[in-house]
């Protein structure tokens, strides 16, 4: 009797779920399924679902009429560059901060943390006549320096949670064992810190790929990322729904399946250890 | 070798004394415990003595050559951490292969020196397992082992049994002591546990509040305690104190202090009468508490057939030669 | 507790990421703040000059400020409710025993990872558009009007984009949050007497307080910086009925040159920006010290 009464509850609560999780991922889906139906198709008055001629057109359109590989090319530079960029900076600070802290770290890392929250429009005009006068606009050296360094206190502070949960004792070891500061790092700390830096990277991947302020404003043609590409079928080119469905399943397909993999990680990195 | 002295040797945290101006020598091959109560300072030296901390004056010397500048690493000292601090991502092997490695040791010789430090200490079934799928025991001995593998002047213990289970602390306490015997290395061995220090060493130095109460070996310090801080603190269970108001050889005496052991029974005669409580059998001791109205709570050792039971009346009366007399600063009054 | 050489070791290991975060924060700032006393416009070319507060006042008394300020706090306040309520309740029903938990999550999780400007297009052409968009297609099924989201009702149409994208960070910081509810508390407080409802009040709902707060300051900061959901769906319009303070301070400063003026604006949304800041840097400071 409680043993059906549970399973019912369980069936219930699955379909409701289901229900819910299938509606938000909905619009993802829709895009999916109409970046393989011919222009016609996907602007019909009967919307269909699976029942259409499926086709590949709009994969090869995206690929041969605009320079997709160009901008997914910068994507993955900008992104992955700012992110090992970013590894090489706050690597060192987090050791620091965790291992050797004194009684200024606290108010160091809150500082670090408090220029994230400056917003970027109070920055813009200098950094856009900045970029302009050092010729950094629309290039990806400055995308990634900008990258680098809006990411920087997230990535530090990341890192920061991570090596403290590493007992201090087993670096005092290793210093003991007779290794200097550099293969302690590299032979001790980096090895067991290896998942919390691997998913530090990652979220900055992330977050990079999709940033979508500095991105579109301090590029054009030539530097210009996934996002301000997606950006330029805003129209009149966005009317033509299936390759604009491509150019996006392409473009978030990479990042959906790095995303999917760190998601545990991700709550300690944007909540900035404040949830775990 | 392993000589080991420190010379007014202080150590300071934002302006507050840690360590005050301490004097202290260790011999080569000498078993030395540092015990004391949490907070007491005795791992700070340890790990002064290390080169994990600075010290903040005075002058650490290993081997009659001044070390207080060393990097740990130079010192030539091993240290076994109370959380082990092994390498979780390396195996057993590389775990203690690890220090030679750092010394640049010839890889051949290396994988001598480990095969031979895993059969001392029974661990060659395991050498190629992570640290996380080895017991509690058996990472202590993987500790050990990356320790010994070094052949340091001195091996330095930071509470290396409190993480073990009871059972298993009794025999890690034998298996160290029988690793100095065999080594005849210096050890140095941070405890808060008063057993362990009585059982292990050669020289106590008991340490409170940031300064040295007194060094000696155990049973000089069971035996003479320089003070009401020692004597509370060797010897299990504790030393009884009893306020008083007497003259002692002359001396104005606050209180008098006597060891469980040292208090005898009787149903008819002695020197305070009072009412048995709580009984602890252990099977070979009884422990009897005992209130002896107006007086204190004591703490009497009888043996393990005591017949006394909850509620008796008994006389308590100490045995002469084993008494302690302290003075109103704590320290010991002489009785002959 | 560490050694002088360490210590030394560790100022010099940390000093590259200070300086370049410091250099940073320091010099575009300062620049925004001496350029907000100028007045200065990228179209006249050496006409700068130093005229006070003039752009503060011309900012701030500009009937665009003032929409776009209640735009911004309409936006901030419509997504943290939307995300908040619907967050709380997804992860409540995602903390149950279901059939295929982790898909699910994976599912819900997805818009948190999508670039904001494919979200963005993708509901406005795909779903908005008021001829071919999905809605459309499903108001005329059910006998209703077709319904042009995007340009009678511009800012709630952001906000829904907003909030679906926004949705799954809500829900999955709020899950992490109960899943990590000690439940050794919640047996000790039913064998104190506390019934389901007690225990509710008296210890998840402190309980989760503490990641709602988290949720909400950390939205908010995104929150007031949206920008290219406005640029590639609305362009702010019609009018400034979409336009946000962001998106205010971008066009007056790239679109219409008036670098005076975007920078007095620049300044006055660090202000804003930072009430919120003080906040969150108060609990995340707090737990720091655990």
């Amino acid at each position: 009797m409680r043993q059906s009464q549970l399973l019912r509850q369980k069936i219930v609560y699955s379909i409701l779920a289901w229900a819910v999780g299938i509606a938000i991922f909905f619009p993802i889906l829709w895009t999916v399924i109409t970046s393989f139906k011919t222009e016609l198709e996907a602007v019909a008055t009967e919307p269909s679902f699976l029942m259409f001629d499926w086709t590949l057109e709009n994969y090869s359109t995206v690929f041969n009429e605009s320079r997709y590989f160009a901008h997914f090319w910068n994507s993955v530079v900008i992104s992955i560059g700012s992110s090992l960029l970013g590894l090489l900076i706050a690597i060192p600070a987090a050791w620091a901060m965790a291992f050797v802290p004194n009684k200024r770290t606290k108010d160091v890392l809150m500082w670090m943390l408090s220029t994230k929250m400056l917003p970027p429009v109070g920055v813009l005009v200098p950094i856009y006549l900045l970029f302009r006068d050092f010729d950094l606009l629309d290039t990806k050296l400055g995308l990634v320096i900008v990258m680098t360094l809006i990411n920087l206190p997230i990535m530090i502070w990341m890192l920061y949670t991570y090596f403290r949960e590493i007992p201090s004792e087993v670096l005092e070891a290793a210093r003991m064992d007779g290794a200097t500061i550099g293969s302690e790092i590299v032979h001790v700390l980096l090895p067991i810190a290896l998942p919390g830096i691997a998913s530090t990277l990652l979220l900055n991947i992330i977050l990079s790929w999709n940033e979508a302020f500095w991105t579109l404003i301090l590029t054009a043609a030539k530097a210009a990322p996934l996002t301000a590409f997606i950006a330029s079928y805003s129209s009149p080119e966005g009317l033509f729904y299936a390759k604009l469905s491509a150019a996006s399943t392409l473009a978030i397909a990479p990042i959906l399946i790095i995303g999917w993999f760190s998601q545990k990680q991700l709550v300690r990195g944007l909540t900035f250890g404040a949830v775990k | 070798m392993g000589n080991i002295t420190l010379k007014q040797v202080t150590k300071n945290f934002d302006g507050h004394e840690v360590i005050k101006p301490l004097d202290l020598s260790i011999d080569n091959g000498e078993f030395v415990v540092f015990v004391g109560p949490s907070g007491c300072g005795k791992s700070t030296m340890l790990r002064m003595i290390a080169g994990l901390e600075d010290v903040s004056s005075g002058t650490i010397e290993i081997d009659g050559q001044d070390a207080t500048e060393t990097p740990p690493a130079k010192r030539g000292l091993a240290m076994v951490f109370q959380s082990y601090a092994l390498y979780p991502h390396m195996s057993v092997r590389s775990n203690i292969a690890f220090p030679l490695k750092r010394a640049k040791m010839d890889e051949s010789l290396i994988q001598d020196k480990v095969t031979k430090v895993a059969e001392t200490l029974n661990l060659t079934p395991y050498l190629d397992r992570r640290p996380g799928q080895l017991s509690g025991g058996q990472r202590q001995r993987v500790a050990i082992g990356r320790a010994i593998v070094r052949e340091p002047a001195a091996f330095l213990f930071d509470e290396p049994l409190s993480n073990l289970d009871a059972a298993l602390r009794v025999n890690m306490r034998l298996e160290i002591s029988q690793l100095h015997k065999d080594l005849g290395t210096t050890m140095i061995y941070v405890t808060h546990d008063q057993v362990e220090a009585m059982t292990m060493a050669d020289k106590i130095v008991v340490f409170n509040a940031g300064h040295i109460e007194q060094v000696g070996s155990p049973m000089e310090l069971y035996r003479n305690p320089v003070n009401k801080f020692v004597a509370g603190f060797i010897g299990s269970p504790k030393m009884n104190f009893i306020e008083v108001s007497e003259s002692v050889n002359g001396t104005q005496v606050d209180c008098l202090g006597v060891r469980p052991e040292h208090l005898e029974l009787s149903d008819t005669e002695g020197k305070w009468k009072g009412k048995v409580g709580v009984l602890e059998h252990l099977g070979s001791d009884t422990f009897l508490h005992v209130d002896i109205p107006g007086v204190a709570k004591l703490t009497v050792r009888a043996d393990g057939n005591c017949a006394y039971e909850y509620g008796d009346d008994v006389f308590v009366s100490p045995v002469t030669e084993h008494v302690h007399y302290f003075d109103n600063s704590g320290r010991a009054v002489k009785t002959a | 507790m560490a050694t002088t050489s360490s210590r030394f070791l560790g100022r010099i290991m940390i000093s590259p990421a200070v300086a370049l975060l410091l250099v940073w924060m320091l010099v575009p700032l300062a620049m925004t703040i001496y350029f907000s006393f100028q007045n200065y416009n990228l179209l006249m070319p050496g006409m700068q000059e130093f005229i006070g507060w003039m752009n503060y006042e011309f900012f701030l008394t500009d009937p665009a400020f003032t929409e776009s300020f209640f735009n911004t706090l309409q936006l901030v306040c419509g997504v943290l409710f939307i995300t908040i309520i619907g967050g709380t309740a997804i992860a409540v029903l995602l903390d149950q025993a279901i059939v295929g938990r982790n898909i699910v999550r994976i599912l819900v999780l997805a818009p948190f990872f999508v670039m904001p400007t494919v979200s963005a297009l993708v509901w406005k052409n795909m779903f908005m558009n008021p001829v071919n968009g999905l809605f459309a297609h499903m108001f005329t099924t059910l006998g209703f009007e077709p319904f042009d989201f995007l340009s009678q009702a511009p800012l709630a149409s952001i906000i829904l984009i907003v909030s679906w994208q926004w949705l799954p960070f809500a829900a999955l910081i709020l899950l992490t949050a109960i899943q990590s509810l000690d439940q050794e508390q919640l047996e000790a407080a039913e064998l104190d007497g506390a019934g389901p409802m007690a225990r509710f009040y008296y210890i998840v709902v402190p309980h989760l307080s503490r990641a709602i707060t988290a949720v909400v300051l950390i939205e908010t900061i995104f929150l007031l910086s949206v920008f290219a959901e406005i640029l590639v769906t609305t362009n702010g319009g019609p009018g400034y009925a979409s336009t946000n303070i962001t998106y205010l301070i971008y066009s007056q400063s790239l679109l219409d040159f008036d670098v005076g003026a975007g920078s007095a604006g620049g300044i006055v949304a660090v202000i804003i920006a930072n009430v919120v800041a003080v906040f969150l840097m108060r609990m995340i400071g707090k737990n720091l010290e655990k």
